[in-house]
């Protein structure tokens, strides 16, 4: 195998890699606020069960989790299956990373002054005018650095899809190294990684330039 | 009738009853400084008169008409609190500017807000119209809708902004529009937050202690522009611990002690013959705060 073909087998990889993370991404990041605003509600029922299905989530590993969701409903004799591994590994990472993003959407939404929201409300505001138009962005402000860190950790964290034979990038180098036993493939995916996490600090970077227009 | 009217207003926090049934008037153009110790109740009782609180009991009448009564069975919806608030503004210790948006936008955006509810409203209206106008006609009545909507954008969005320019001369801050709330000092950044509840022209503008979070050089300019928009048509109501501009910008000045008004009247009346012990009690001590 040359240089060149390992190569186009990788970025595959990759490209499946990049798939588990976006679509793992644009649908924990609103799922991940609809669990924030449940975690705070007032109906305390609600809260009870998405508090504990959040400590149930962030209290065990994504391996077992995503080992479950895929084998789980066959186990227990439901007539699903799974139109790919790779669906039922993006299901188990939205499951786990909206629970992460809930508690730092939490954390954010709570460190947003009381006074802010009454000063919304003396002024004629609807709740959701005052959360969109006062709240929302000082919110996304105060949460970059955390949610830099937990996307960050969701690039590499897709490689826990080969638990189920989801053919990522690590996926492909592990297959390769068995062929031609050396192991220099699974650096070589490692590289990928680190230009991937490289772009995504600097993308993160910018972002908290372009936020941090105004002090506190 | 007085312009405004509270009447035995109760409010319990758990068991703390902060407001043990507090009634009085004002009639319009006049400025109501309520003065009292910490923990006395003055600072509830302006916020359940804004109804970021509702009151556990009592009445308010404002401008002869009935706009809260405790005992009328159902509780008031969102959107009816909402209407409510609008005929009261008020101004925060703690200035509670919106970081994120300069001065211009910080006093313009709640009008926006409501202009573009106003817009929507109408747009709705027309489209009723436009439902029932007879065939041959809608293409004409079309493009005048269009018209009349672009046109009422226009008007709207010029209105908001001439009022906040001129606010912002009222509070001679006109060359910090453009200014992020960071940027300027305490007194300024007070002085801001008064445009900003000016705007949506509250029947009654109410300060929360405007002064008490400013260092000291800096409350004289924004009690001189509280002092300045005196007039026949602006009724005040300020909580403060400022005795020389309770007695000097007031019309009446009332005195609260645990939950209830200890003393009220002419600031000649409260600060030169006090009628009550307590009253005597908590102005000698200001005094003796102030040498």
């Amino acid at each position: 195998m040359t240089f060149g073909e390992m190569t186009l087998q990788l970025l595959q990889g990759f490209g499946t890699t990049c798939v588990l993370f976006f679509l793992t991404l644009v649908l924990s990041l609103p799922i991940g606020l609809l669990l924030a605003f449940a975690s705070m509600s007032k109906f305390k029922p609600l809260k009870a069960v998405v508090r504990i299905f959040i400590w149930i989530i962030r209290g065990t590993p994504l391996m077992l989790q995503i080992i479950i969701i895929f084998y789980g409903p066959g186990l227990l004799g439901m007539p699903i299956s799974w139109p790919s591994r790779a669906f039922a590994a993006v299901v188990a990472f939205v499951i786990n990373y909206s629970c992460y993003f809930a508690v730092i959407y939490r954390g954010g939404i709570e460190s947003v002054p009381r006074g802010q929201y009454e000063a919304g409300q003396v002024l004629g505001m609807k709740k959701h005018e005052i959360f969109f138009n006062i709240v929302l962005f000082q919110v996304f402000r105060n949460i970059l650095a955390p949610m830099s860190n937990e996307v960050i950790t969701l690039v590499k964290d897709t490689s826990l899809a080969q638990v189920i034979s989801v053919g990522e990038i690590i996926f492909t180098a592990t297959s390769i190294m068995n062929n031609i036993y050396v192991i220099y493939p699974l650096l070589y995916a490692g590289v990928f990684y680190l230009v991937f996490c490289g772009i995504l600090t600097l993308l993160f970077g910018w972002l908290e330039r372009k936020t941090k227009f105004y002090r506190v | 009738m007085a312009f405004l009217e509270v009447n035995n207003y109760h409010k319990k926090f758990g068991d703390n009853e902060v407001l043990k049934g507090i009634s009085f008037s004002l009639e319009k153009g006049q400025v109501l400084a309520i003065i009292g110790s910490s923990g006395g109740g003055k600072t509830t009782l302006l916020r359940c008169l804004n109804f970021l609180e509702m009151p556990d009991e009592g009445k308010l009448v404002l401008g002869g008409e009935p706009l809260f009564d405790a005992a009328g069975g159902k509780k008031p919806s969102d959107a009816q609190i909402r209407e409510k608030r609008l005929h009261f503004g008020l101004v925060f210790q703690q200035f509670n500017l919106f970081p994120q948006y300069t001065v211009f936008k910080n006093i313009t955006l709640a009008q926006s807000l409501l202009a573009k509810q106003a817009l929507r409203d109408k747009k709705a209206d027309l489209a009723a119209v436009y439902k029932k106008a007879p065939k041959g006609e809608k293409k004409r009545l079309k493009a005048e809708q269009k018209q009349i909507l672009s046109q009422l954008r226009a008007n709207t969005k010029q209105r908001i902004e001439a009022r906040a320019e001129e606010l912002l001369a009222r509070i001679g801050l006109t060359d910090k529009k453009n200014a992020y709330p960071y940027e300027l000092s305490g007194g300024q950044q007070q002085r801001v937050a008064i445009a900003r509840a000016l705007a949506l022209d509250p029947d009654i503008l109410c300060f929360d202690e405007p002064t008490s979070a400013l260092d000291p050089e800096l409350t004289g300019e924004v009690l001189k522009v509280i002092k300045g928009l005196k007039s026949a048509e602006s009724t005040m109501i300020v909580v403060t611990h400022e005795m020389g501009f309770a007695k000097n910008v007031a019309d009446r000045v009332i005195f609260i002690a645990d939950g209830v008004i200890e003393e009220e009247g002419t600031p000649e009346e409260v600060f030169s013959r006090p009628k009550s012990e307590k009253t005597r009690a908590f102005l000698q001590k200001s005094l003796e705060e102030v040498f």
